[in-house]
């Protein structure tokens, strides 16, 4: 990895009733899919908003290429905005022309079309594409000035399993043109994927940050155990295990699977339905944040 | 269904009475539109025909013609501004009563032909004098007026609307991001709407001109150069009502407010020459009053660029005006 491209230092949002953001900072160096995670109302938005240049921050500042942001840094920023309406009667092609307009330089259209999967789509109404094919025109649209940094706002929320994987793949071959990628998203499978570090966010704050694996590593050294809850006897809640119970679900924790598997085995829990993994960044979310995801 | 009907109704007059900027000017409106036509028309009962007399003053024992009923009489020692208020249809008659009187009539308008068999009833002899240059029909009159309210039309709502819908859907916050800067959002927006406007205008004023008959006494250039400055300043008005709301019924409130009285004031379907001073006076203020006093002035008159100078340079002034408020006062997204 390269110096960093941005920098964010000391970020500070304050509205009247709330701190959305209280002091946030961290560097992204050319080339990093970056993360940026937490519940709704974590600051993300706000941090990323910031970080586009379309909010001003209370204090603090942004730093692009060792300068604060200007028209360089509009020229070479994309964005995928987490909503965005389009110009009505325009086709996907027209679309992606008006923007490509605004830039003095960039990709030509059909190689953006080819990018992202539209050539097909080309001559439809932007109005009329399903969710998924939305999203790849949006994206399409912060493309076309062939930016060096793309900040993607929960770009993949919404969508079906099969559109967001279409998504990802998407972003991954963009992130091997060496594009640097801002990425606020509530999916850890998504940000496990695609980015290189990640910083979770809560109440305004970052309380890890890191390569996914490095914060798995530092948080947890064990493996969890799930089970239906209906297997789960009430009597086995009395075992010496660290216990995570769920609505549907009971998970244990243990750095001991042997050990831990024949204390359930003597006490007759059923291990039929048993599943064992190890822990991922959903896990770590939850255990920082103490929230369910509310995607 | 009621049921569901009722859930809708309320919840839709929730969001209306909680959208304060649109009920204000939902209430304000009609009392506007109340009070402003009271000013206007309101008062005794008008005279049905108005008679230009060649006098400094207006002498009822001169003649029993001036003490007829319904029939208001005006004091117009200038001969050929009187006349020229009679080929406009501003006056109905013009009479100069002095010797064995004489009268001078405009064939085209039907209030001349009943005012003059009043006259020829109490001065049987009086002699009916030619009107010099060509009578100008209402129609004629009315002509600018009807291209310069589709123009108001066209240009308030037309911006004013369009700018707020972007913002609400976050279009403008979405340009935002990109290399546009607000001048040239707004610079798009005035040419987009000047050209659309034009391109109506022409085809109104070929196709009406043609099927009435008109034929413009003046430079079409300068009539163009009259009308592309008010499009312009009437736009730049739009923008600035548009530079900074998120609710559509909110600028139409607002933009309701601003069209209606320049429709009713600017003189787009009769003279405001009868109206109070101060009524003038506020009709002054409307762009729309300037490009229809030029347009009139050289369709009917072929005024020169000297004579419209003043309302072009009005125009102009609004235009820059209006300009440089809305980009200041613009907003990308809703704050």
């Amino acid at each position: 990895m390269d110096k960093p491209i941005l920098e964010v230092r000391d970020l500070v949002k304050q509205y009247p009733a709330t701190t959305a953001v209280a002091g946030v900072s961290f560097s992204v160096p050319q080339g990093m899919c970056f993360g940026l995670l937490g519940p709704n109302g974590a600051g993300k938005t706000t941090t990323i908003e910031i970080m586009e240049g379309i909010l001003p921050a209370t204090s603090g500042e942004v730093r692009y290429r060792g300068e604060v942001q200007g028209p360089r840094f509009r020229e070479e920023a994309g964005i995928l905005f987490q909503k965005t309406a389009l110009q009505d009667f325009l086709t996907v092609r027209q679309s992606i022309a008006l923007f490509r307009g605004l830039y003095s330089s960039g990709l030509k259209i059909d190689e953006v079309l080819k990018l992202c999967a539209l050539e097909a789509l080309a001559g439809r109404d932007s109005r009329k594409l399903s969710g998924g094919q939305q999203q790849r025109l949006l994206l399409a649209i912060a493309l076309v000035n062939d930016p060096a940094v793309l900040f993607l706002d929960e770009p993949t929320t919404g969508l079906d399993p099969q559109a967001r994987r279409n998504f990802w793949d998407l972003v991954q071959s963009i992130k091997a043109r060496h594009k640097t990628i801002i990425l606020t998203t509530h999916y850890m499978e998504e940000a496990e994927l695609l980015c290189d570090e990640v910083a979770i966010m809560d109440r305004g704050r970052i309380v890890a940050q890191g390569p996914p694996q490095r914060l798995l590593r530092e948080h947890f050294a064990e493996v969890l155990l799930e089970l239906p809850r209906q297997d789960f006897p009430d009597a086995a809640r009395a075992l010496p295990l660290k216990l995570l119970e769920a609505s549907d679900r009971v998970e244990i924790t243990t750095q001991d699977l042997e050990g831990t598997l024949r204390t359930l085995l003597a006490a007759h829990v059923p291990l039929t339905n048993l599943r064992i993994r190890p822990a991922n960044l959903e896990d770590l979310f939850l255990a920082l944040t103490g929230k369910e995801l509310r995607p | 269904m009621i049921r569901r009907l009722g859930s809708v109704w309320h919840a839709r007059n929730l969001e209306f009475l909680r959208d304060r900027g649109t009920l204000l000017f939902t209430i304000l409106l009609p009392i506007a539109l109340v009070v402003g036509m009271g000013l206007v028309f309101g008062g005794p009962p008008r005279p049905l025909f108005k008679v230009g007399v060649l006098a400094a003053h207006i002498d009822k024992a001169l003649n029993p013609f001036l003490g007829e009923r319904y029939v208001e009489f005006v004091a117009t020692p200038d001969q050929p501004v009187a006349l020229h208020k009679l080929t406009h249809q501003t006056l109905d008659l013009v009479v100069d009563l002095r010797g064995n009187g004489r009268y001078w009539v405009n064939t085209d308008s039907p209030k001349g032909y009943i005012v003059e068999k009043l006259l020829l009833a109490s001065i049987p002899g009086a002699q009916r004098q030619p009107v010099t240059g060509v009578a100008v029909r209402y129609i004629d009159w009315l002509f600018p007026g009807i291209l310069g309210m589709n123009l108001m039309f066209s240009c308030l709502f037309g911006v004013g609307y369009v700018v707020v819908r972007y913002r609400k859907s976050g279009f403008l916050k979405r340009l935002h991001a990109t290399p546009l800067s607000a001048f040239e959002f707004l610079g798009a927006q005035v040419l987009s709407r000047l050209t659309i406007i034009a391109t109506v205008t022409t085809i109104l004023y070929a196709g009406i001109g043609t099927i009435i008959g008109f034929h413009c006494a003046g430079n079409l250039a300068l009539l163009a150069l009259l009308g592309i400055l008010g499009a312009l300043s009437m736009i730049a008005l739009g923008l600035t009502v548009a530079a900074r709301f998120s609710s559509e019924e909110l600028v139409g409130g607002v933009l309701n407010l601003l069209t209606w009285p320049m429709m009713l004031l600017s003189g787009v379907w009769f003279s405001l020459e009868d109206s109070p001073r101060w009524v003038q006076w506020v009709a002054q203020v409307f762009p729309l009053t300037h490009v229809l006093d030029g347009a009139r002035a050289v369709m009917l008159d072929g005024a020169g660029i000297s004579q419209v100078a003043p309302d072009l340079l009005y125009l102009a002034a609004t235009t820059l005006a209006f300009l440089a408020f809305g980009a200041w006062s613009f907003r990308w997204r809703i704050d």
